[in-house]
């Protein structure tokens, strides 16, 4: 158009009819604007529109933008508080924690206690065996009748409690292994090897009772004897007093016929006064 | 002379050395003889007598010459000197079992006393020789050999890595599974000495199984066994968090809190040392041992014992505090408050009050309800008195200074606040005032009580220079009351106001 335009004075045609130059040029002119004004108009509307289309579309963006922010906002927020943050599961675990410690403090004390007590049996009987031992060494100072001992002397209101321990000890002679017997019984809790002391002298007893660690069966304490024997003593008795075994009756075979021969001359004569002597003498026993 | 009287002539000396030895032997138990021993020359006249052609006067002089070196640094250093270590160390794989006894029992005592002796242990080949004699029959032999390794292992980490290397672990934790207890004490105590220094050394023992064993004799009635026990797991657990993991999967957790009340202190010191090893790795860790109730129990542990005993105790409830809030929150229900109020009052020596100062300033730290908690136990001005208190420990004041500094931050209690205003220096200052501008614009009744407690006077009086931060919070608290009672209570008010009525003409 501008082509025609700029150069119009040269290429404008001679008209048909009979108008001028100018004239046709003018109207081509305003033939020409209203083509233009036309086609911007057109591209114009159809930019427009465009522009509305993405305004439209961008509004309708944000909006959905919002809204799943919205959305997720508040997604975010429950699953935080439900699943991360969890104020109850928080305060119901602080709570059975406190209930466990109450549970845990609780049986704590009573293994504590448990354990006090049994260490207090332990040592209370190995008291009591190290009392009864002494009492079966100290078994000659019992008191008699006679003699009271030392354990119960007459200024006392009551005899000693050693002193009723040797009343109820039976006397046997004591083992020699006795002790170490009581010990391993006892579970030797402080065995032969003690650890922070010098390895010196324990090693050397070590060598010779190493085997405590190997279970020891107890001594047999008891020396009496089975079945239905009489004590020794009775029968060594009998053995030092035995009688004298002779052939020899207590009485002569011929007593029976002397006894008669007695009583008839007893009665024959009648008179007591002179065979006492002999009738006395003759039950006596032969010497 | 006659055959006799030649064989007798020998059997005199023969007496008469034994005679010396065990004379000499039994000298050497005592400490006040040793010097006199030393000063007379032993070492040179027993050296000989350790070849001697009878066994027992070669064992007796051996155990008089191990007793000896037990005894002090120079000796045993004279015993190196006189190259009596080679010769012990070939014997030892060929005589009886005294005499192996004895001869373990001398490197024993002369490694004992320094890394340097250790050393000269090892390099004459000691280490074989002693692990030669772990695979032995005799008990007492394997103990005393798993002492003497024990002793050199203790030192550094190297002198360990070649008793490793030799081959020993597989040998001790066989050792852990005799019947004798002494051995298995002495075991456990070596394992624990060689997993102490470094990881590799550690993760060496727990290849050999060495966790199984040593969790199956935590309930052993054997109070000695059972310091070593958790001694040695402890150790293993304290360098890296798998570790401490294996030493968690093999359950000992619910059994070892009962160890807790043993009657012996050290089993109870060390189960606590083992738990804090195991906690300071990570929550989960820590989640597990709170769970079984550890934490309860090592609460009341530390109010039963006293001085250094309590170390471990604390510095576990702090190492729990550290991870998360919620644990942190869980020491606080579990009265672990008070009881590290009670140890900061009653401990005299400062690297404990340096402990719990730090604990507490873990626990105190996460949130308000925490430094509330730490508030109400009257703590605060505790940590400030050891801050400003000039003999306390460069080490104390540095950590109940950064203690008070991070509960402060987070400290919303106002009643617990006040009395920091009077005595604090200025950069303990800035941080009261700070809490106080921060909670006193919203809280009415807050304003209020400040006002009658006398804080806004004291306030006040605080000078700051203009600029400064603490300045900037003076002026956000004056500005939460109004002007009148803000020039009422400034200092010099009164004079202020008599000079008004001086100038003041009645109309």
């Amino acid at each position: 158009m501008s082509l025609l335009c700029a150069c119009s004075c040269a290429v404008t045609p001679a008209p048909f009819c009979r108008v001028s130059r100018q004239t046709s040029r003018h109207h081509l002119h305003k033939k020409a604007i209203i083509i233009q004004k036309i086609w911007r108009g057109f591209t114009a509307r159809a930019r427009f529109r465009q522009m509305v289309k993405a305004a439209y579309f961008i509004m309708k963006m944000n909006f959905y933008e919002e809204m799943a922010v919205r959305i997720q906002r508040r997604w975010r927020g429950f699953f935080l508080r439900k699943y991360i943050h969890n104020f109850y599961a928080r305060k119901s675990y602080l709570e059975e924690l406190s209930r466990k410690n109450e549970l845990v403090r609780r049986e704590l004390d009573e293994l504590e206690e448990l354990q006090r007590r049994e260490r207090n049996c332990l040592e209370m009987i190995k008291e009591q065996t190290a009392k009864v031992y002494q009492a079966h060494r100290l078994h000659h100072l019992l008191s008699t009748k006679q003699c009271p001992g030392v354990f119960n002397s007459p200024f006392r209101p009551a005899p000693h409690e050693t002193e009723l321990l040797l009343r109820q000890v039976k006397y046997h002679a004591p083992t020699r292994l006795a002790p170490r017997g009581k010990a391993c019984l006892l579970g030797m809790p402080d065995s032969a090897a003690s650890f922070p002391s010098s390895l010196g002298s324990p090693w050397i007893k070590t060598t010779g009772t190493f085997c405590f660690s190997k279970p020891i069966l107890p001594p047999i304490v008891s020396k009496k004897q089975q079945g239905l024997f009489r004590e020794p003593g009775e029968v060594w008795e009998q053995r030092v007093h035995c009688p004298d075994l002779t052939l020899h009756l207590q009485t002569s075979y011929t007593h029976l016929e002397e006894a008669q021969n007695q009583l008839r001359q007893h009665k024959g004569t009648g008179s007591m006064f002179h065979h006492p002597s002999h009738s006395s003498n003759s039950f006596t026993q032969p010497a | 002379m006659s055959q006799r009287q030649i064989i007798q002539v020998f059997e005199q000396y023969q007496k008469a050395r034994m005679q010396f030895v065990q004379t000499i032997a039994d000298l050497a138990t005592r400490p006040q003889n040793i010097e006199i021993l030393q000063n007379a020359g032993v070492m040179s006249m027993l050296r000989p007598l350790m070849l001697d052609v009878v066994p027992s006067i070669q064992q007796t002089a051996a155990l008089a010459l191990g007793r000896l070196a037990e005894h002090s640094d120079d000796l045993a250093e004279a015993v190196v000197k006189e190259d009596i270590l080679p010769q012990l160390v070939n014997s030892l794989a060929s005589q009886n079992r005294f005499y192996k006894k004895a001869a373990a029992f001398v490197l024993r005592a002369v490694a004992k006393h320094s890394p340097e002796l250790s050393q000269a242990v090892v390099a004459c080949g000691g280490v074989d020789a002693l692990v030669l004699c772990l695979e032995e029959f005799d008990p007492g032999v394997k103990e005393a050999a798993a002492w003497a390794l024990g002793y050199i292992a203790r030192h550094n980490a190297p002198l360990s890595q070649s008793i490793v290397d030799a081959g020993a672990v597989p040998l001790l934790v066989l050792c852990l599974r005799e019947p004798e207890m002494a051995l298995k004490r002495i075991a456990a105590s070596t394992l624990s000495d060689i997993s102490k220094h470094t990881p590799e050394l550690a993760q060496t023992v727990v290849d050999t199984g060495a966790i199984a064993h040593l969790a199956q004799m935590i309930l052993n009635p054997d109070a000695k066994l059972k310091r070593q026990v958790f001694s040695a797991l402890s150790q293993i657990s304290k360098h890296s968090v798998s570790l401490a993991e294996m030493v968690i999967e093999a359950e000992i957790f619910p059994a070892a809190v009962a160890c807790l009340r043993d009657p012996d202190e050290y089993v109870r010191k060390n189960v606590t040392t083992l738990m804090r090893e195991v906690v300071k790795h990570t929550p989960e860790l820590s989640k597990v041992i709170v769970n079984c109730g550890g934490m309860a129990a090592v609460i009341d542990y530390l109010g039963d014992c006293h001085g250094n005993l309590r170390l471990p105790g604390i510095m576990m409830l702090g190492y729990v505090a550290a991870h998360s809030e919620n644990l942190a929150m869980a020491v606080i229900l579990s009265k672990g408050v008070p009881q590290l109020a009670l140890c900061l009052s009653e401990e005299p020596e400062h690297h404990i009050k340096a402990a719990t100062a730090w604990s507490i300033g873990q626990i105190g730290h996460h949130t308000p309800e925490h430094a509330k908690a730490v508030a109400t136990a009257n703590l605060l001005p505790k940590l400030l008195q050891l801050y400003m208190d000039a003999s306390s420990s460069e080490d104390l004041q540095l950590k109940s200074k950064k203690a008070l500094k991070s509960i402060l931050q987070k400290c919303t209690y106002l009643p617990a606040l006040e009395p920091l205003l009077y005595d604090a220096p200025s950069n303990i200052l800035k941080h009261v005032a700070c809490q106080f501008s921060k909670v006193l614009p919203h809280d009415s009744k807050a304003r209020r009580l400040f006002v009658t407690s006398g804080g806004l006077k004291k306030v006040q009086e605080i000078e700051a220079e203009p600029g400064s931060p603490l300045q900037e919070y003076i002026n956000a608290i004056n500005s939460c009351f109004p002007e009148e009672i803000v020039r009422y209570y400034s200092p010099g008010y009164s004079e202020v106001l008599l000079e008004r009525l001086e100038t003041y003409q009645p109309a």
